[in-house]
Protein backbone atom coordinates (compact mmCIF):
# COMPACT_ATOMS: atom_id res chain seq x y z
CA UNK A 1 0.00 0.00 0.00
CA UNK A 2 1.36 3.40 -0.94
CA UNK A 3 1.50 5.95 1.86
CA UNK A 4 0.44 9.54 1.20
CA UNK A 5 3.43 11.58 0.03
CA UNK A 6 3.41 14.00 2.96
CA UNK A 7 3.22 11.21 5.51
CA UNK A 8 5.97 9.29 3.74
CA UNK A 9 8.14 12.41 3.72
CA UNK A 10 7.48 12.89 7.43
CA UNK A 11 8.58 9.32 8.13
CA UNK A 12 11.69 9.77 5.98
CA UNK A 13 12.49 13.02 7.80
CA UNK A 14 12.05 11.33 11.16
CA UNK A 15 14.41 8.54 10.13
CA UNK A 16 17.01 10.98 8.84
CA UNK A 17 16.85 13.14 11.98
CA UNK A 18 17.23 10.02 14.13
CA UNK A 19 20.30 9.03 12.13
CA UNK A 20 21.61 12.61 12.42
CA UNK A 21 21.13 12.44 16.21
CA UNK A 22 22.95 9.10 16.27
CA UNK A 23 25.79 10.68 14.33
CA UNK A 24 25.89 13.44 16.97
CA UNK A 25 26.62 10.87 19.69
CA UNK A 26 29.20 8.97 17.65
CA UNK A 27 31.04 12.18 16.70
CA UNK A 28 30.62 13.77 20.13
CA UNK A 29 32.76 11.18 21.89
CA UNK A 30 35.61 11.37 19.37
CA UNK A 31 38.55 13.72 19.84
CA UNK A 32 39.12 16.58 19.26
CA UNK A 33 36.95 18.31 21.83
CA UNK A 34 35.89 21.68 20.42
CA UNK A 35 35.75 23.24 23.89
CA UNK A 36 36.35 26.86 22.85
CA UNK A 37 33.57 26.69 20.28
CA UNK A 38 31.25 24.94 22.76
CA UNK A 39 31.77 27.72 25.31
CA UNK A 40 31.22 30.34 22.61
CA UNK A 41 27.99 28.65 21.54
CA UNK A 42 26.80 28.33 25.16
CA UNK A 43 27.30 32.08 25.51
CA UNK A 44 25.59 32.89 22.20
CA UNK A 45 22.68 30.46 22.60
CA UNK A 46 22.14 31.03 26.32
CA UNK A 47 22.83 34.73 26.67
CA UNK A 48 21.02 35.77 23.50
CA UNK A 49 17.82 34.06 24.67
CA UNK A 50 17.95 35.40 28.23
CA UNK A 51 16.15 38.70 27.65
CA UNK A 52 13.32 37.11 25.67
CA UNK A 53 12.88 34.29 28.19
CA UNK A 54 12.86 36.78 31.07
CA UNK A 55 10.28 39.03 29.42
CA UNK A 56 7.92 36.24 28.37
CA UNK A 57 8.36 34.50 31.72
CA UNK A 58 7.42 37.65 33.63
CA UNK A 59 4.34 38.32 31.50
CA UNK A 60 3.32 34.66 31.65
CA UNK A 61 3.43 34.61 35.49
CA UNK A 62 1.57 37.90 35.78
CA UNK A 63 -1.17 37.03 33.26
CA UNK A 64 -1.65 33.50 34.56
CA UNK A 65 -2.19 34.83 38.08
CA UNK A 66 -4.63 37.49 36.95
CA UNK A 67 -6.59 34.98 34.86
CA UNK A 68 -6.78 32.36 37.61
CA UNK A 69 -7.83 34.69 40.41
CA UNK A 70 -11.55 35.13 39.48
CA UNK A 71 -12.11 31.36 39.23
CA UNK A 72 -10.46 30.73 42.60
CA UNK A 73 -12.37 33.58 44.22
CA UNK A 74 -15.65 31.99 42.99
CA UNK A 75 -14.72 28.75 44.74
CA UNK A 76 -13.53 30.61 47.82
CA UNK A 77 -9.96 29.38 47.56
CA UNK A 78 -8.22 32.59 46.53
CA UNK A 79 -5.60 31.95 49.22
CA UNK A 80 -4.44 28.97 47.17
CA UNK A 81 -3.56 31.19 44.20
CA UNK A 82 0.24 31.16 44.77
CA UNK A 83 0.23 27.37 45.10
CA UNK A 84 -1.72 26.81 41.90
CA UNK A 85 0.29 29.28 39.90
CA UNK A 86 3.55 27.99 41.32
CA UNK A 87 2.85 24.35 40.50
CA UNK A 88 1.55 25.22 37.01
CA UNK A 89 4.65 27.26 36.22
CA UNK A 90 7.21 24.85 37.61
CA UNK A 91 5.66 21.64 36.30
CA UNK A 92 4.39 22.59 32.89
CA UNK A 93 3.99 26.14 31.69
CA UNK A 94 7.50 27.35 32.50
CA UNK A 95 9.41 24.53 30.75
CA UNK A 96 7.09 24.31 27.73
CA UNK A 97 6.69 28.05 27.06
CA UNK A 98 10.41 28.68 27.56
CA UNK A 99 11.23 25.78 25.26
CA UNK A 100 8.87 27.12 22.60
CA UNK A 101 10.40 30.60 22.84
CA UNK A 102 13.84 28.98 22.69
CA UNK A 103 12.81 26.93 19.63
CA UNK A 104 11.56 30.05 17.87
CA UNK A 105 14.80 31.87 18.48
CA UNK A 106 17.51 29.21 18.41
CA UNK A 107 16.22 26.59 15.97
CA UNK A 108 15.59 29.28 13.37
CA UNK A 109 18.91 31.05 13.86
CA UNK A 110 20.92 27.81 13.87
CA UNK A 111 18.99 26.52 10.84
CA UNK A 112 19.56 29.75 8.91
CA UNK A 113 23.22 30.05 9.98
CA UNK A 114 24.19 26.52 8.98
CA UNK A 115 22.03 26.72 5.86
CA UNK A 116 23.76 29.86 4.64
CA UNK A 117 27.16 28.39 5.55
CA UNK A 118 26.32 25.43 3.34
CA UNK A 119 25.12 27.59 0.45
CA UNK A 120 28.26 29.73 0.55
CA UNK A 121 30.55 26.67 0.75
CA UNK A 122 31.82 27.63 4.21
CA UNK A 123 31.17 24.09 5.47
CA UNK A 124 33.25 22.68 2.61
CA UNK A 125 35.97 25.24 3.38
CA UNK A 126 36.00 24.07 6.97
CA UNK A 127 36.44 20.47 5.89
CA UNK A 128 39.27 21.42 3.56
CA UNK A 129 40.88 23.27 6.48
CA UNK A 130 41.25 19.99 8.37
CA UNK A 131 38.20 20.48 10.55
CA UNK A 132 35.37 18.04 10.98
CA UNK A 133 32.48 20.45 10.29
CA UNK A 134 29.91 18.16 11.89
CA UNK A 135 31.84 18.18 15.13
CA UNK A 136 32.72 21.86 15.02
CA UNK A 137 29.31 23.16 13.98
CA UNK A 138 26.71 20.56 14.93
CA UNK A 139 28.05 18.85 18.05
CA UNK A 140 28.87 22.16 19.75
CA UNK A 141 25.50 23.74 18.94
CA UNK A 142 23.44 20.73 19.99
CA UNK A 143 25.44 20.38 23.23
CA UNK A 144 25.11 24.10 23.95
CA UNK A 145 21.38 23.99 23.30
CA UNK A 146 20.97 20.93 25.57
CA UNK A 147 22.98 22.56 28.36
CA UNK A 148 21.52 26.05 28.13
CA UNK A 149 17.77 25.38 27.96
CA UNK A 150 17.52 23.89 31.49
CA UNK A 151 19.32 26.96 32.86
CA UNK A 152 17.03 29.27 30.91
CA UNK A 153 14.00 27.39 32.23
CA UNK A 154 15.24 27.84 35.81
CA UNK A 155 15.70 31.56 35.20
CA UNK A 156 12.37 31.79 33.35
CA UNK A 157 10.55 29.97 36.19
CA UNK A 158 12.06 32.30 38.82
CA UNK A 159 11.11 35.43 36.87
CA UNK A 160 7.68 33.98 36.14
CA UNK A 161 7.09 33.43 39.85
CA UNK A 162 8.20 37.03 40.37
CA UNK A 163 5.54 38.08 37.85
CA UNK A 164 3.01 35.90 39.67
CA UNK A 165 3.91 37.58 42.98
CA UNK A 166 3.15 40.98 41.44
CA UNK A 167 -0.08 39.54 39.98
CA UNK A 168 -1.15 38.27 43.41
CA UNK A 169 -0.46 41.67 44.93
CA UNK A 170 -2.45 43.63 42.38
CA UNK A 171 -5.72 42.72 44.10
CA UNK A 172 -4.48 41.50 47.44
CA UNK A 173 -1.61 41.67 49.85
CA UNK A 174 0.86 38.81 50.25
CA UNK A 175 4.40 39.11 51.47
CA UNK A 176 7.20 37.73 49.32
CA UNK A 177 8.14 35.34 52.14
CA UNK A 178 4.63 33.96 52.47
CA UNK A 179 4.19 33.71 48.70
CA UNK A 180 7.28 31.58 48.20
CA UNK A 181 6.72 29.65 51.44
CA UNK A 182 3.29 28.58 50.17
CA UNK A 183 4.72 27.49 46.84
CA UNK A 184 7.76 25.66 48.20
CA UNK A 185 5.70 23.86 50.88
CA UNK A 186 3.48 22.42 48.17
CA UNK A 187 6.11 21.54 45.59
CA UNK A 188 7.32 17.96 45.76
CA UNK A 189 10.24 16.07 44.28
CA UNK A 190 7.83 14.65 41.68
CA UNK A 191 6.94 18.16 40.56
CA UNK A 192 10.44 19.52 40.10
CA UNK A 193 12.58 16.64 38.85
CA UNK A 194 10.58 15.46 35.78
CA UNK A 195 10.00 19.10 34.81
CA UNK A 196 13.74 19.75 34.97
CA UNK A 197 14.76 16.55 33.20
CA UNK A 198 12.42 17.10 30.26
CA UNK A 199 14.05 20.45 29.55
CA UNK A 200 17.26 18.60 28.60
CA UNK A 201 15.29 16.65 26.03
CA UNK A 202 13.62 19.83 24.78
CA UNK A 203 17.03 21.49 24.39
CA UNK A 204 18.45 18.47 22.61
CA UNK A 205 15.47 18.32 20.23
CA UNK A 206 15.71 22.04 19.39
CA UNK A 207 19.47 21.76 18.77
CA UNK A 208 19.28 18.61 16.66
CA UNK A 209 16.37 19.80 14.52
CA UNK A 210 17.88 23.27 13.96
CA UNK A 211 21.24 21.80 13.00
CA UNK A 212 19.72 19.05 10.84
CA UNK A 213 17.57 21.46 8.86
CA UNK A 214 20.45 23.88 8.31
CA UNK A 215 23.14 21.30 7.66
CA UNK A 216 21.05 19.44 5.10
CA UNK A 217 19.34 22.43 3.51
CA UNK A 218 19.17 22.42 -0.25
CA UNK A 219 21.23 24.97 -2.11
CA UNK A 220 20.01 28.50 -2.61
CA UNK A 221 18.63 31.26 -0.44
CA UNK A 222 15.14 29.78 -0.63
CA UNK A 223 16.50 26.63 0.97
CA UNK A 224 17.98 28.67 3.84
CA UNK A 225 14.62 30.32 4.56
CA UNK A 226 12.85 26.97 4.38
CA UNK A 227 15.42 25.41 6.72
CA UNK A 228 14.89 28.13 9.34
CA UNK A 229 11.13 27.92 9.07
CA UNK A 230 10.80 24.14 9.18
CA UNK A 231 13.32 23.96 12.05
CA UNK A 232 10.98 26.07 14.21
CA UNK A 233 7.84 24.15 13.21
CA UNK A 234 9.36 20.70 13.71
CA UNK A 235 11.14 21.50 16.98
CA UNK A 236 7.93 23.04 18.39
CA UNK A 237 5.97 19.89 17.52
CA UNK A 238 8.71 17.74 19.04
CA UNK A 239 8.54 19.73 22.28
CA UNK A 240 4.86 18.82 22.66
CA UNK A 241 5.49 15.18 21.73
CA UNK A 242 8.34 14.91 24.26
CA UNK A 243 6.13 16.60 26.87
CA UNK A 244 3.40 14.06 26.22
CA UNK A 245 5.83 11.16 26.56
CA UNK A 246 7.32 12.56 29.79
CA UNK A 247 3.86 12.95 31.31
CA UNK A 248 3.06 9.31 30.49
CA UNK A 249 6.38 8.09 31.87
CA UNK A 250 6.10 10.09 35.11
CA UNK A 251 2.53 8.84 35.48
CA UNK A 252 3.67 5.23 35.18
CA UNK A 253 6.46 5.95 37.67
CA UNK A 254 3.93 7.42 40.10
CA UNK A 255 5.50 10.87 40.05
CA UNK A 256 2.33 12.72 38.98
CA UNK B 1 58.60 16.37 -14.92
CA UNK B 2 57.41 14.86 -11.66
CA UNK B 3 53.62 14.64 -11.49
CA UNK B 4 51.86 15.82 -8.34
CA UNK B 5 48.36 14.93 -9.57
CA UNK B 6 47.55 11.91 -11.73
CA UNK B 7 43.94 11.28 -12.73
CA UNK B 8 43.09 8.21 -14.79
CA UNK B 9 39.66 7.08 -16.01
CA UNK B 10 37.83 9.03 -13.32
CA UNK B 11 34.06 8.51 -13.28
CA UNK B 12 31.44 10.33 -11.25
CA UNK B 13 27.70 10.31 -11.69
CA UNK B 14 24.79 11.83 -9.77
CA UNK B 15 21.84 9.50 -10.30
CA UNK B 16 21.51 9.02 -14.02
CA UNK B 17 23.57 12.13 -14.79
CA UNK B 18 27.09 11.13 -15.80
CA UNK B 19 29.37 14.07 -14.95
CA UNK B 20 32.84 12.59 -15.32
CA UNK B 21 33.28 9.71 -17.74
CA UNK B 22 36.77 8.22 -17.87
CA UNK B 23 38.39 11.62 -17.37
CA UNK B 24 42.19 11.67 -17.29
CA UNK B 25 44.69 14.44 -16.52
CA UNK B 26 48.17 14.89 -15.11
CA UNK B 27 49.59 17.94 -13.37
CA UNK B 28 53.33 18.32 -13.02
CA UNK B 29 55.24 20.04 -10.23
CA UNK B 30 54.90 23.85 -10.48
CA UNK B 31 52.64 23.41 -13.52
CA UNK B 32 49.49 25.49 -14.02
CA UNK B 33 46.72 23.52 -15.70
CA UNK B 34 43.50 25.25 -16.70
CA UNK B 35 40.39 23.10 -17.06
CA UNK B 36 37.81 24.65 -19.35
CA UNK B 37 34.34 23.48 -20.23
CA UNK B 38 30.74 24.57 -20.47
CA UNK B 39 28.71 25.28 -17.34
CA UNK B 40 27.65 22.01 -15.75
CA UNK B 41 30.40 20.10 -17.55
CA UNK B 42 31.75 18.79 -14.24
CA UNK B 43 34.76 21.07 -13.68
CA UNK B 44 33.91 21.89 -10.09
CA UNK B 45 33.02 18.26 -9.42
CA UNK B 46 36.49 17.32 -10.67
CA UNK B 47 38.37 19.55 -8.22
CA UNK B 48 36.03 18.61 -5.39
CA UNK B 49 36.96 14.97 -6.08
CA UNK B 50 40.64 15.93 -5.97
CA UNK B 51 40.31 17.54 -2.53
CA UNK B 52 38.13 14.69 -1.25
CA UNK B 53 34.89 16.65 -0.85
CA UNK B 54 33.25 14.28 -3.34
CA UNK B 55 34.02 10.61 -3.79
CA UNK B 56 34.43 9.41 -7.37
CA UNK B 57 32.60 6.26 -8.43
CA UNK B 58 35.66 4.71 -10.06
CA UNK B 59 39.06 5.52 -11.50
CA UNK B 60 42.45 6.48 -10.12
CA UNK B 61 43.02 9.86 -8.45
CA UNK B 62 46.55 10.24 -7.13
CA UNK B 63 47.68 13.35 -5.29
CA UNK B 64 51.30 13.14 -4.15
CA UNK B 65 51.09 9.43 -5.09
CA UNK B 66 48.23 8.80 -2.66
CA UNK B 67 44.92 7.53 -4.03
CA UNK B 68 42.44 10.05 -2.59
CA UNK B 69 39.28 7.86 -2.62
CA UNK B 70 41.03 5.21 -0.52
CA UNK B 71 42.33 7.53 2.20
CA UNK B 72 40.81 7.65 5.68
CA UNK B 73 39.98 10.97 7.32
CA UNK B 74 43.37 11.55 8.94
CA UNK B 75 45.32 10.66 5.82
CA UNK B 76 43.06 12.92 3.79
CA UNK B 77 43.65 15.81 6.22
CA UNK B 78 47.42 15.35 5.81
CA UNK B 79 47.04 15.63 2.03
CA UNK B 80 44.69 18.61 2.40
CA UNK B 81 47.34 20.45 4.41
CA UNK B 82 49.44 20.40 1.23
CA UNK B 83 46.60 21.33 -1.14
CA UNK B 84 44.89 24.73 -1.14
CA UNK B 85 41.38 25.29 -2.45
CA UNK B 86 40.05 28.65 -3.56
CA UNK B 87 36.27 28.46 -3.62
CA UNK B 88 34.21 30.19 -6.28
CA UNK B 89 32.17 31.91 -3.56
CA UNK B 90 35.36 32.58 -1.53
CA UNK B 91 33.76 30.74 1.43
CA UNK B 92 35.12 33.20 3.98
CA UNK B 93 33.63 32.65 7.44
CA UNK B 94 31.11 35.49 7.88
CA UNK B 95 31.32 35.54 11.65
CA UNK B 96 35.12 35.84 11.76
CA UNK B 97 37.42 38.76 11.04
CA UNK B 98 40.02 38.47 8.30
CA UNK B 99 42.61 37.58 10.96
CA UNK B 100 40.45 34.77 12.36
CA UNK B 101 39.71 33.51 8.84
CA UNK B 102 43.42 33.25 8.14
CA UNK B 103 44.26 31.76 11.53
CA UNK B 104 41.59 29.06 11.25
CA UNK B 105 43.40 26.64 8.87
CA UNK B 106 46.71 27.30 10.63
CA UNK B 107 45.35 26.38 14.05
CA UNK B 108 43.66 23.31 12.61
CA UNK B 109 46.54 21.85 10.63
CA UNK B 110 49.50 23.06 12.67
CA UNK B 111 48.47 22.59 16.25
CA UNK B 112 51.87 23.35 17.78
CA UNK B 113 52.34 26.89 16.60
CA UNK B 114 52.95 30.00 18.70
CA UNK B 115 50.86 33.15 18.51
CA UNK B 116 53.93 35.07 17.31
CA UNK B 117 54.37 32.65 14.39
CA UNK B 118 50.67 32.89 13.57
CA UNK B 119 50.78 36.70 13.60
CA UNK B 120 53.87 36.73 11.37
CA UNK B 121 52.30 34.38 8.84
CA UNK B 122 49.04 36.33 8.76
CA UNK B 123 50.94 39.56 8.15
CA UNK B 124 53.09 37.95 5.45
CA UNK B 125 50.20 36.55 3.37
CA UNK B 126 48.16 39.72 3.73
CA UNK B 127 51.11 41.78 2.51
CA UNK B 128 51.52 39.35 -0.40
CA UNK B 129 47.95 39.95 -1.53
CA UNK B 130 48.23 43.67 -0.78
CA UNK B 131 45.60 43.87 1.94
CA UNK B 132 47.51 44.19 5.21
CA UNK B 133 45.17 46.95 6.42
CA UNK B 134 42.07 44.70 6.37
CA UNK B 135 43.25 42.35 9.12
CA UNK B 136 40.57 43.30 11.65
CA UNK B 137 37.70 43.72 9.20
CA UNK B 138 34.80 41.36 8.67
CA UNK B 139 34.31 39.82 5.18
CA UNK B 140 31.08 41.79 4.72
CA UNK B 141 33.08 45.04 4.95
CA UNK B 142 35.21 44.08 1.92
CA UNK B 143 34.56 44.39 -1.81
CA UNK B 144 34.29 41.31 -4.07
CA UNK B 145 37.86 41.66 -5.29
CA UNK B 146 39.18 42.11 -1.76
CA UNK B 147 37.28 39.05 -0.55
CA UNK B 148 38.83 37.04 -3.38
CA UNK B 149 42.30 38.22 -2.35
CA UNK B 150 41.64 37.33 1.30
CA UNK B 151 40.37 33.90 0.21
CA UNK B 152 43.59 33.47 -1.76
CA UNK B 153 45.60 34.57 1.29
CA UNK B 154 43.78 31.95 3.39
CA UNK B 155 44.65 29.35 0.77
CA UNK B 156 48.30 30.43 0.71
CA UNK B 157 48.84 30.62 4.46
CA UNK B 158 49.53 26.89 4.74
CA UNK B 159 52.10 27.21 1.94
CA UNK B 160 50.41 24.54 -0.19
CA UNK B 161 52.22 22.70 -2.96
CA UNK B 162 49.05 22.52 -5.07
CA UNK B 163 46.27 25.09 -5.34
CA UNK B 164 42.87 24.34 -6.84
CA UNK B 165 41.10 27.45 -8.11
CA UNK B 166 37.36 27.23 -8.74
CA UNK B 167 36.55 30.02 -11.20
CA UNK B 168 38.74 32.64 -9.49
CA UNK B 169 37.61 35.59 -11.62
CA UNK B 170 33.89 34.83 -11.92
CA UNK B 171 31.69 37.65 -10.65
CA UNK B 172 34.49 40.23 -10.72
CA UNK B 173 34.74 43.20 -13.03
CA UNK B 174 37.31 42.81 -15.88
CA UNK B 175 39.92 45.00 -14.19
CA UNK B 176 39.73 43.19 -10.85
CA UNK B 177 39.58 39.86 -12.70
CA UNK B 178 42.84 40.72 -14.44
CA UNK B 179 44.41 41.72 -11.13
CA UNK B 180 43.42 38.38 -9.58
CA UNK B 181 44.80 36.48 -12.61
CA UNK B 182 48.05 38.41 -12.26
CA UNK B 183 48.12 37.66 -8.54
CA UNK B 184 47.67 33.94 -9.24
CA UNK B 185 50.73 34.01 -11.51
CA UNK B 186 52.76 36.00 -8.98
CA UNK B 187 51.86 33.68 -6.12
CA UNK B 188 52.64 30.65 -8.26
CA UNK B 189 56.11 32.03 -8.88
CA UNK B 190 56.64 33.02 -5.25
CA UNK B 191 55.34 29.84 -3.62
CA UNK B 192 56.29 27.43 -6.46
CA UNK B 193 52.87 25.81 -6.49
CA UNK B 194 51.21 23.57 -9.04
CA UNK B 195 47.64 24.59 -9.86
CA UNK B 196 44.43 23.45 -11.42
CA UNK B 197 42.42 26.49 -12.43
CA UNK B 198 38.78 26.17 -13.45
CA UNK B 199 37.96 29.16 -15.61
CA UNK B 200 35.89 30.55 -18.46
CA UNK B 201 37.76 33.83 -18.41
CA UNK B 202 39.99 33.70 -21.52
CA UNK B 203 42.27 36.44 -20.21
CA UNK B 204 42.81 34.44 -17.04
CA UNK B 205 43.35 31.25 -19.07
CA UNK B 206 45.88 32.92 -21.39
CA UNK B 207 47.78 34.48 -18.51
CA UNK B 208 47.93 31.53 -16.16
CA UNK B 209 47.86 28.33 -18.23
CA UNK B 210 50.91 26.21 -18.94
CA UNK B 211 48.45 23.62 -20.22
CA UNK B 212 44.72 23.71 -21.02
CA UNK B 213 42.42 20.73 -20.72
CA UNK B 214 39.00 20.89 -22.32
CA UNK B 215 36.36 18.95 -20.39
CA UNK B 216 33.45 17.91 -22.63
CA UNK B 217 31.00 15.06 -22.19
CA UNK B 218 32.76 14.07 -18.99
CA UNK B 219 36.03 13.41 -20.83
CA UNK B 220 39.18 15.32 -21.62
CA UNK B 221 38.21 16.33 -25.16
CA UNK B 222 41.43 18.18 -25.94
CA UNK B 223 44.65 19.07 -24.21
CA UNK B 224 47.51 21.40 -25.11
CA UNK B 225 48.97 24.82 -24.61
CA UNK B 226 46.75 27.88 -24.95
CA UNK B 227 48.23 28.64 -28.37
CA UNK B 228 47.76 25.08 -29.64
CA UNK B 229 44.08 25.03 -28.71
CA UNK B 230 43.52 28.58 -29.94
CA UNK B 231 44.79 27.57 -33.36
CA UNK B 232 42.67 24.41 -33.51
CA UNK B 233 40.23 24.13 -36.41
CA UNK B 234 37.87 21.85 -34.48
CA UNK B 235 34.63 23.86 -34.10
CA UNK B 236 34.01 22.41 -30.62
CA UNK B 237 37.33 23.82 -29.46
CA UNK B 238 37.12 27.03 -31.49
CA UNK B 239 33.88 28.08 -29.81
CA UNK B 240 35.75 28.65 -26.54
CA UNK B 241 38.31 30.94 -28.16
CA UNK B 242 36.00 33.06 -30.30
Amino acid sequence: MLLPTKFRRFLEDTGLITRFAGHYFSQGVKPRLELAELIRQCYIIGYSSLGLVALTGFIMGLVLTMQLRPALVNYGVASQLPVMVGIAIVREIGPVITALIFAGKIASSVGAELGSMKVTEQIDAMEVSGTNPFKYLVVTRVAASTLMLPILVLVGDAISLGGAFIGVNIKGVTSLHLFFRQILDNLSFGDVLPAFIKTWFFGFAVGVVGCYKGYTSSKGTEGVGRAANSAVVLSSILIFIIDLIVVQVTDVMGLN
Amino acid sequence: MENVIVIEHLCKRFGSNIVLDEFSLTVGKEENVVVMGKSGAGKSVLIKCIIGLLKPDSGKLLVFDQNIPELDHEELDRVRARVGFLFQSNALYDSMTVRKNLEFPLRRHWIRITQKEVDDMVTEVLENVGLAETVDKLPEELSGGMRKRIALARTLILKPEIILYDEPTTGLDPVTGREISQLIVEMQKKYHTASIIISHDMHCVKLTADKVSLLMGGRCYAEGTYTQLEQSTDPKIKQFFE
